[in-house]
């Protein structure tokens, strides 16, 4: 099942979807393969990730990995939120995805490592 | 019978079951899929007379040489095509287009103009920004009017004694929109430039009569139309063609070769540079045959007739937004459209899990996907080998997407 219980609940109800005022670490990226684009960004507390929210337009599969992503980021630290695997996000949405849409899941991991890591947005 | 009751039997990857259900293959403008015929043939030609053409003296290179060559004779004809001086075989629709850009790139100055139109797959547009930034030259785009079809009027205005050439789609590949081609054709040659048509969605629906349209060059790929992909056909008037420096080298394209210079060989080997695609160039003859037979005119008759009914059933479907012309008379064989709240790789992966296989995505068409605001569409598209009762089949599972995630 590609879409499963986990991709569709957090499609529909994302708990970490919106923006942040003023925040400490910010990136943004394309998926070259659809024109998805999705946002993140980041409160950082003392070396931590205390707070993150993500936007953008993209499938359910990246919206979704965006959501499951940041929840496992969010009270970890920089290092640790940043080297976050894709194979521990793929067990959390519990979904069978298939290589041609297996960007969709990893943007926003790199996305996040963007941010943490400072990067600037390429215009 | 109707075209597709008498077709699908030649057509072996139709019985496949896709995720328990039958298929229902919409994605023809992606790649067409191949009759029994073209692959038959195919495998005749290996299994009994291969070997490499034109250089070899051998009962099989010359059985080979021979084959090759009446694959031009058959596409010269397919297409109405003068000579077959005219017909260069390449790898495909891109290939062509890129042979060309870089035999012009030669005569382009700076100042220069080349006019492509905002609807163009990036195959007809990237070429044509690349031998722009090399020789100083610059690129110019018709816009779209709302409807989905071209400003003939900002063309006109477009066009001045700067334009060099103009390459333009002669059917989009996500619209569907047939252009005024032969419009396209008579203003900028009245200008004195060059006319590429990209006949890539237009070759596999419709019958061609290159001479008549009076273009330059008309360039499609064998895959969309039946045939074998790692072929495609660019069409060359012989008097264009003659002026041209080709710009590939390569053995098969000289006469004569020095360690300095060379001599280049006859059209249209100029053009085809090192070993053809022989094997792919039967099967694009085998294709064409198939094709004639049926008869092109039924074909886009049949073809049309799908297109009014996809579009009927879709635009009752709530939350379907239509994308281009909705008069099938101006339309060929594809139609685009999303589902409110479903990304289109979303709606193309739940379509598949019902067997349905379309297009989703931009369609290699991302400055058409900025000018309509979106970043991707659905696309349906048809070949001789789809029926009505496919539509119906593609109409409720498009019904079924709203709220399906």
């Amino acid at each position: 099942m590609v879409y499963s219980s986990v991709i569709r609940e957090r499609f529909r109800s994302p708990r970490f979807r919106g923006s942040l005022v003023e925040p400490d670490a910010a990136f943004e990226d394309v998926n070259p393969l659809c024109g998805d684009r999705i946002r993140i960004e980041c409160r950082i507390t003392d070396g931590r990730v205390a707070e993150a929210r993500h936007r953008g337009d993209s499938c359910a599969i990246c919206a979704a990995s965006a959501d499951v992503l940041l929840e496992m980021a969010v009270g970890k630290s920089v290092e640790g939120a940043a080297s976050i695997q894709p194979s521990a996000l793929l067990e959390r949405l519990e979904a069978e995805i298939r290589p041609t849409r297996m960007k969709c899941v990893t943007l926003p991991l790199s996305v996040l490592q963007g941010a943490l890591e400072g990067r600037e947005v390429a215009r | 019978m109707t075209l597709d009751e008498q077709t699908r039997p030649d057509f072996p990857i139709l019985t496949r079951i896709i995720n328990g259900q039958p298929l229902v293959y919409l994605d023809s403008a992606a790649s067409s899929q191949k009759p029994r015929q073209v692959i038959e043939a195919m495998q005749r030609y290996y299994e009994r007379s291969h070997a490499n053409v034109h250089r070899s003296i051998h009962t099989l290179g010359e059985e080979a040489t021979e084959i090759y060559e009446a694959a031009r004779d058959a596409v010269r004809s397919f297409i109405g095509a003068r000579f077959r001086e005219e017909i260069v075989f390449t790898r495909g629709t891109t290939d062509g287009i890129n042979v060309v850009a870089r035999a012009v790139a030669s005569m382009l100055r700076p100042g220069d103009e080349i006019i492509v139109t905002e609807m163009e797959h990036h195959s007809n547009l990237i070429p044509w920004q690349m031998v722009c930034r090399e020789r100083g030259a610059a690129l110019r785009a018709v816009p779209l009017l709302d409807g989905g079809v071209l400003d003939m009027a900002a063309f006109g205005r477009l066009l001045s004694r700067r334009t060099r050439l103009v390459a333009a789609a002669h059917v989009s590949n996500v619209l569907g929109t047939i252009n005024p081609v032969s419009e396209i054709v008579r203003l900028g040659r009245e200008r004195g430039a060059l006319v590429l048509l990209d006949g890539a969605q237009a070759a596999p629906h419709q019958a061609l009569d290159v001479t008549a349209l009076g273009c330059d060059f008309y360039v499609f790929s064998g895959h969309k139309l039946l045939g074998p992909t790692g072929i495609g056909v660019l069409y060359g008037r012989r008097e264009t063609l003659e002026t041209l420096e080709p710009g590939l080298g390569g053995s098969e394209m000289i006469k004569e070769v020095w360690i300095d210079h060379a001599q280049w060989n006859d059209l249209p080997w100029r053009f085809e540079p090192g070993t053809p695609p022989i094997a792919e160039a039967v099967g694009l003859h085998a294709a064409v045959e198939y094709l004639d037979k049926l008869g092109m005119g039924r074909v886009e008759a049949h073809e049309r007739e799908l297109c009014r009914l996809t579009l009927e059933a879709l635009e009752t479907i709530p939350g379907v937004t239509l994308y281009g012309p909705r008069n099938p008379e101006l339309k060929a064989a594809a139609v685009a459209f999303n589902v409110e709240g479903i990304h289109p790789h979303d709606g193309a992966a739940l379509l598949d899990e019902r067997g349905i296989g379309v297009r989703a995505g931009h369609h290699c068409a991302q400055p058409l996907m900025r000018r309509l605001g979106i970043t991707g569409t659905l696309r349906a598209s048809f070949s001789v080998y789809n029926g009505a009762a496919e539509i119906e089949r593609l109409a409720d599972a498009v019904r079924a997407l709203r709220g399906a995630l």
